[in-house]
């Protein structure tokens, strides 16, 4: 179980030889679908890039170590037994059933052996919740079915959606390397400082996981937990949110880059100004084209994945917004609706509210595509000044 | 209680109280007796457990490849989540209580459960509330779809199949809580003279103290659902910040419920393997009384190590480092009663029939289960793993190689009592070996994935995790099939297999086997036509007033109203669930409870 | 008949088939799946619980009708004695776990949630919220009265182990053998029961119209309502069971000896009681 040199995930992708202790499965399976002869490439944790996870990768190897000891110890005995005391070898049967020393030693030694795992474990566990004193500080937030990112220190932030296309996971095209792994703009850290994560939610309950840094952290509604990290080397690692949260939990990929100190300064130095850029101007008034547009976007990326792309929703679970009485309605109604989500009994349903997600133009130009789209020909035309004067 | 009545009805006349006693379908609906129920249980189990495997087959199915190609996402979380429900509620759980029902009165000599009629009604719940969960599968939304945890806000937002969720658990609690209560008072209440409590055998010690945690426990859990249905339905805050509550509030509670869960679904299978491995080592139990000092330990540090489950909540680090202690000394027991069952084979005389594998099967397999979850408790290694197909590796291997095989094992070296007929050997060893062969390849290379970092609970993957999950689903159609070895080795045996002789396993020990000679046991190898008939005269040694038995009608007007029932169902899921089809539903349902109103009222 | 070889015959009940429990089985399916029906809005829902709950009670009057029966013909000798015994005793701890479940929630939202909502490292989310008991949580802005303690609580206190009181001395008198003073203090207990249930309806009535206070009253609202309405549930069956028993009083059931039913609603009456008193200190006074 050596570990090995540390790679990005995606670089661990050459073919492995077959590690020993796999041989007797694997040739099982050799045997029974040759074309399964390449299985064994991955039996360990990923290879770690940070101290925590290095920890905890030696930590996983010496207790497994331990544990594989004990168990070839135990089994040795019994299967010796099943060897040399059966019937059908003559073997008598003793009738011995109880040894008060033997039973006293083989409690105190487990719970020895124990201790020897307890310890390192607990100095682990002390060294992971150490979040003093950090370099730089994200907010993560994760939402039905996105993360996003902001940099608390530097006042900006942004989301990151899965990048691979419906093609390759529905229509069987070929499924490109990061498959499901991928997004359009990932989470960018400086390697060597130390990065506090502040863990949160909007919806239901995530969990911004990502193994290669030893860091799984729930991130739950109405709470903000902290976590830290601190990579050694640059690198592209991946992970996904590990929290089942309704039905697109398998495509809530995390990408987070690690770039050299040079590198970050540069991304954050365009960052802030392309922030800044976006930023648009409130008062400008806006023309149905672009607003559609512009709408088309925002749908997409954040209202696709229940109503569908056709606008049709699910039977039973999203209504269909093609038709939709609020959606042809008064347009305060499906402004409101969209602002602050739809509440029943005080709880809130899956419609959430969007109105610390999406700018007053985003909210204006995904209602003005709603009601523009598919079978809804209202004509109308929404203005972020509107939606700006629905909110409060 | 003295003696067994049971025998007082050899040469007794039994026509004039035939009368009264239902037969055909009736008489299994009706019944008060324990080996009655404990049949029905155990075969309702094994009906949960092809359903609930045929929706693991869909997720292996799914899985097999990456991308989506058979069910929707959605629907995939629903599979898994009633998958989850299905085996722990409808096929496990049930399973322990059949064997129960079955041995602990035999083995204690008792002559029945101490609540007969009661019995009936924990058993007879179970149906119903497995209707309840499936039938949330067609009602508008699906079914649950949170994973078998119910964790809240998910579970808050999804629809009526949730609440139907929500109230089958509480019937199934109910059902647990009375048939536990069933099985302590007959324990404590009804053994023979002379069989105290450190003699009687394992297997009751082990229901003795599964039926505790069953009752401490399953409350909390209806607790912890009851407040789900408030929170989705009137407006509380239990598990909303929003209102000062907590979702990590429902998930405390839960696991409260859920880690003695595991062990209740894994104590009986001690006692199993604990009658089965002395017989066929013919040595006496190593280590007795050590032996009911582990299950006890086990049973009092369950309640303390569930928040072992939430290590990535973002608890303290004194709560991380307290649970992980107390979750890590569970081992020490374990590892008392595993190096029991070595020492019992010791220098044995050892023969390996099917109960005797599947018996090593689940020593050797526990233990990787066991040793995995003892990785997983290790904090730190667990925040890389949780929530990772590395436990569902762990939880697999202690449940399907471990309670499963072992209740395998248990059917297989009880059959010849219950049903007066022999198993084959050779399908018994097939079942064995294509099990224990097909289970490694399902569920070993989890191991692998879950290090990887596949998370749990999802339809799709990336590719680099498609090699093993290939060679899983492969193993888990081959698992399924062998199954079916099972299913046909039962049917064999009870139809047509050679009459089982009189002392079965020659190395057995216990009160239910050891002396056939004796009256109550005789009646075990009787045909079972003629074994009623004496029960029905022993059942009643004072003159009670009788209820009216059941006749050809009532079970044809059930019969078509089950039938109605069942149109309703399907009325209901192609309507969409709409009024209509829960109309038809329900009118089925009121007609089949007016006939058995009538049926009763009508003395 | 064979007989052991102590000569004393072996014997214990064990009943004959029975059609109620299958009975009981439909209604609650009926109810469940009318409940579920209910609470998504589905105009069935109502009327299936109902019909559930009617073969409900159909199924009670019948199978304890069954086991009256049973007892007042003799047929449960002490080891059935025992087990009911060992059975209810079980049941009620089954119960203590219930209310183990709620009373755990309410210390989680006091010490833990709470406090934490209002801590520093909650300002991102919650900037302005100040944590302390009662509370709504730091969203709802809804301004509403706590319960107090003094009043309705305490008097209903009082009326509820004054009943513990007279049940008591209702069961000496049974084992004395004064029938009357049987009657009379199990009606007074049963009474106090009803009182207590009067005063509580009432108070509930008085929250929600006058102090603002109700289920949807952020944490403080549902702990208080889940506890109380529980509790006063419990109350309600136990005030049902010792009137079942008063009416068997009346019809000359029970003896001196032989008289379990009785006390086990008697032992279900002080675990109400005993529930009320952790209310009381935990949910009105702290
Ligand atoms: C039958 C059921 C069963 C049993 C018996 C166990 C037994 C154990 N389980 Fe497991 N567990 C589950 C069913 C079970 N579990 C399920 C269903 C889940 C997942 C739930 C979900 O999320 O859906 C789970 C999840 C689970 C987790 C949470 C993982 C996560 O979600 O991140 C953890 C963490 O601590 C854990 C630990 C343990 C431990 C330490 C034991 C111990 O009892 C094991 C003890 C046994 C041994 C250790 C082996 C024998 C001992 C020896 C041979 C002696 C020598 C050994 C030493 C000295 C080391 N289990
Ligand atoms: C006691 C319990 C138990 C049992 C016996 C099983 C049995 C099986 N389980 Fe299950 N499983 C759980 C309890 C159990 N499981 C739990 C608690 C979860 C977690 C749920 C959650 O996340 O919420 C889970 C989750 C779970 C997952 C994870 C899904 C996910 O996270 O996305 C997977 C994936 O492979 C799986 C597979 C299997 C398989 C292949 C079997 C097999 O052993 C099944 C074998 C049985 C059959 C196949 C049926 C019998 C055969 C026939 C009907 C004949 C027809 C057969 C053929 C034609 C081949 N289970
Ligand atoms: C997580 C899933 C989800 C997402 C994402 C989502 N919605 Fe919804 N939406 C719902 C659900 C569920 C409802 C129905 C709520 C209810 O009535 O209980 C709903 C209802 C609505 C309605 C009211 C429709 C009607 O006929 O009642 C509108 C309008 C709407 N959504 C617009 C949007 C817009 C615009 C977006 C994107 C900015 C969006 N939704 C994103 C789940 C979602
Ligand atoms: Cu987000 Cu799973
Ligand atoms: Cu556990």
């Amino acid at each position: 179980m050596k570990r090995r040199g540390a790679m990005a995930r995606g670089a661990m992708k050459s073919a492995h030889p077959l590690p020993k202790k796999m041989a007797g499965t694997a040739a099982l399976v050799v045997a029974l679908v040759p074309a399964l002869a390449q299985a064994a490439k991955e039996y360990n944790l990923q290879a770690p890039v940070t101290p925590i996870a290095t920890q905890i990768f030696d930590l996983h190897v010496y207790i497994m170590w331990i544990c594989v000891v004990i168990f070839v110890g135990v089994f040795s005995v019994m299967f010796y037994s099943i060897f040399a005391h059966r019937k059908s070898k003559g073997h008598q049967a003793a009738q011995f059933h109880e040894n008060t020393l033997v039973e006293v030693v083989w409690t105190v030694i487990p719970f020895l052996i124990l201790v020897f795992m307890a310890v390192p474990a607990t100095r682990t566990i002390l060294a992971m919740k150490d979040t003093a004193v950090p370099d730089l500080t994200v907010k993560i937030t994760g939402s039905q079915w996105k993360w996003s990112y902001d940099y608390l220190d530097h006042g900006f932030g942004y989301y990151s959606n899965l990048k691979t296309p419906v093609a390759q996971i529905e229509e069987g095209e070929p499924k490109g390397e990061h498959y499901l792994l991928e997004v359009d703009e990932p989470m960018v850290v400086p390697a060597g400082k130390k990065i506090r994560l502040l863990i949160t939610s909007s919806d239901v309950i995530h969990a911004w996981f990502l193994p290669a840094a030893g860091v799984q952290q729930d991130a739950i509604p109405g709470f903000v937990r902290d976590d830290w990290m601190k990579f050694d080397k640059t690198g592209t690692f991946r992970g996904q949110c590990a929290k089942i949260c309704g039905k697109e939990h398998g495509y809530m990929p995390i990408v987070v880059e690690v770039k050299s100190a040079d590198d970050y300064a540069k991304w954050l130095a365009e960052h802030k100004k392309a922030a800044l850029a976006a930023a648009d101007d409130p008062n400008k008034t806006w023309d149905v084209k672009e607003l559609i547009a512009r709408g088309e976007k925002v749908y997409a990326a954040n209202c696709a994945s229940c109503h569908q792309p056709t606008g049709k929703g699910v039977a039973g679970a999203f209504p269909a917004l093609d038709g939709s009485k609020v959606v042809t309605g008064p347009k305060d109604d499906q402004i409101k609706t969209v602002l602050n989500g739809v509440v029943r009994n005080g709880q809130p349903t899956a419609m959430v509210a969007w109105k610390s997600t999406l700018s007053d133009i985003d909210i204006a130009a995904v209602v003005t595509y709603t009601r523009n789209s598919w079978s809804n020909h209202t004509g109308e035309v929404i203005q972020p000044a509107e939606v700006k004067a629905d909110r409060s | 209680m003295s003696s067994i009545p049971h025998d007082h009805a050899a040469g007794h006349g039994v026509d004039h109280e035939h009368a009264h006693h239902p037969g055909g379908i009736m008489r299994w609906i009706t019944t008060t007796n324990h080996k009655d129920i404990g049949t029905l249980y155990l075969w309702f189990s094994f009906i949960m457990f092809l359903v609930g495997g045929v929706m693991a087959l869909a997720i292996r199915a799914e899985l097999f490849q990456p991308g989506l190609q058979l069910v929707e996402p959605e629907f995939f979380n629903q599979l898994n989540t009633v998958h989850g429900l299905v085996m722990i509620f409808g096929a496990i759980m049930p399973a322990a209580v059949g064997f129960a029902n079955w041995q602990v009165p035999l083995m204690i000599g008792a002559p029945d459960m101490a609540f007969a009629r009661m019995n009936n009604w924990s058993f007879w719940l179970l149906p119903f509330a497995a209707v309840l969960l499936l039938s949330s599968f067609i009602v508008p939304g699906g079914a649950a779809s949170a994973g078998w945890t119910l964790y809240p806000p998910l579970s808050v937002q999804t629809g009526m199949g949730m609440d139907l969720t929500i109230f089958a658990v509480h019937i199934m609690g109910a059902s647990s809580i009375m048939g536990s209560i069933n099985i302590i008072t007959t324990i404590l209440n009804m053994r023979a003279p002379g069989m105290t409590m450190m003699k009687m055998p394992l297997f009751v010690w082990t229901w003795l103290i599964t039926a505790y945690l069953l009752i401490a426990v399953m409350p909390v859990l209806a607790g912890a659902v009851t407040m789900l249905l408030t929170d989705r339905h009137f407006g509380t805050s239990f598990f909303n910040a929003a209102g000062g509550g907590d979702p990590v509030l429902f998930q405390h509670i839960f696991w409260f419920f859920g880690h003695p869960e595991v062990y209740i679904m894994i104590l009986p299978s001690f006692g199993i393997v604990s009658t089965i491995i002395p017989a066929f080592a013919r040595k006496p139990l190593f280590g007795y009384a050590s032996m009911v000092y582990a299950t006890g330990s086990i049973a009092i540090l369950s309640f303390l190590v569930w928040a072992h489950h939430m290590f990535t909540v973002g608890m303290p680090a004194a709560g991380q480092v307290f649970f992980m202690y107390v979750t890590m000394l569970i081992a020490v027991p374990t590892a008392v009663k595993v190096f029991n069952w070595v020492a019992t084979m010791w220098k044995g005389s050892m023969t390996f029939e099917t109960p005797m594998l599947f018996a090593i099967g689940f020593i050797f397999m526990f233990t990787v289960g066991g040793f995995t979850g003892l990785v997983l408790s290790l904090v730190p290694v667990d925040i890389v793993l949780h929530d990772t197909y590395y436990v569902v590796a762990h939880f697999h291997y202690v449940l399907v190689a471990g309670s499963l095989f072992a209740f395998f094992g248990g059917i297989y070296y009880w059959l010849p009592k219950w049903s007066g007929r022999m198993y084959d050997e050779t399908l018994g060893k097939w079942h064995f070996w294509t099990s224990f062969v097909f289970f490694n390849i399902t569920f070993f290379p989890m191991h692998f994935l879950g290090l990887a970092g596949m998370p749990r609970r999802v339809p799709d993957y990336a590719t680099q995790f498609t090699d093993w999950n290939e060679v899983a689903s492969i193993g888990a159609f081959g698992f399924g099939l062998s199954q079916l070895i099972f299913l046909y080795a039962v049917l064999k045996a009870i139809r047509s297999g050679p009459p089982a002789p009189a002392r079965p396993w020659e190395g057995s020990d216990t009160l239910d086997i050891r002396d056939p000679a004796a009256g109550e046991l005789k009646r075990i190898y009787l045909k079972r036509n003629e074994r009623l008939m004496m029960e029905h005269a022993t059942r009643r040694e004072r003159p009670v007033p009788a209820q009216r038995g059941a006749n050809m009608r009532t079970a044809l007007i059930l019969l078509s109203i089950a039938v109605v029932l069942f149109g309703g169902v399907i009325a209901a899921g192609y309507s969409g669930g709409s009024t209509a089809g829960i109309g038809v539903l329900g009118f089925a349902i009121i007609g089949f409870l007016l006939v058995a109103i009538l049926r009763n009222v009508r003395r | 008949m064979s007989v052991t070889p102590t000569g004393a015959k072996p014997y214990y009940y064990v009943p004959q088939p029975s059609y109620w429990p299958i009975t009981g089985s439909c209604a609650l399916l009926l109810m469940a799946f009318g409940a579920a029906a209910w609470f998504n809005a589905y105009a069935m829902g109502p009327w299936l619980v109902l019909a559930g709950f009617a073969v409900l009670l159909t199924m009670m009057f019948g199978w304890f009708g069954a086991v009256i029966g049973e007892s007042e013909h003799r047929l449960y000798n002490k080891k059935v004695d025992l087990s009911f015994r060992w059975g209810m005793s079980w049941f009620i701890f089954s119960e203590v776990m219930f209310f183990a479940a709620f009373f755990g929630a309410l210390f989680y939202v006091r010490n833990i949630s709470v406090p934490d909502l209002g801590d520093l490292g909650q300002k991102l989310l919650w900037p302005d919220y100040t944590a302390g008991w009662p509370t709504n949580g730091p969203y709802l802005k809804e301004v509403f009265t706590p319960m107090q303690a003094i009043g309705i609580p305490l008097l209903n206190t009082i009326i509820l182990v004054s009943s513990g009181g007279t049940l008591t001395v209702a069961h000496h008198a049974l084992k004395m053998g004064h029938r009357g003073a049987l009657k009379f203090w199990l009606f007074v207990t049963v009474v106090l029961g009803f009182t207590f249930l009067g005063f509580q309806a009432y108070e509930y009535g008085h929250a929600y119209s006058e102090l603002n206070l109700k289920l949807s009253t952020g944490v403080y609202g549902s702990t208080f309502f889940m506890l109380t309405g529980f509790h006063g549930f419990h109350v309600t069956i136990g005030a049902i069971m010792l009137s079942v028993m008063l009416g068997r009083a009346f019809r000359g059931h029970f003896d001196a000896e032989h008289h379990f039913a009785f006390e086990a609603a008697a032992w279900y009456w002080h675990f109400v009681d005993v529930v009320w008193l952790l209310l009381f200190i935990l949910v009105y006074w702290l």
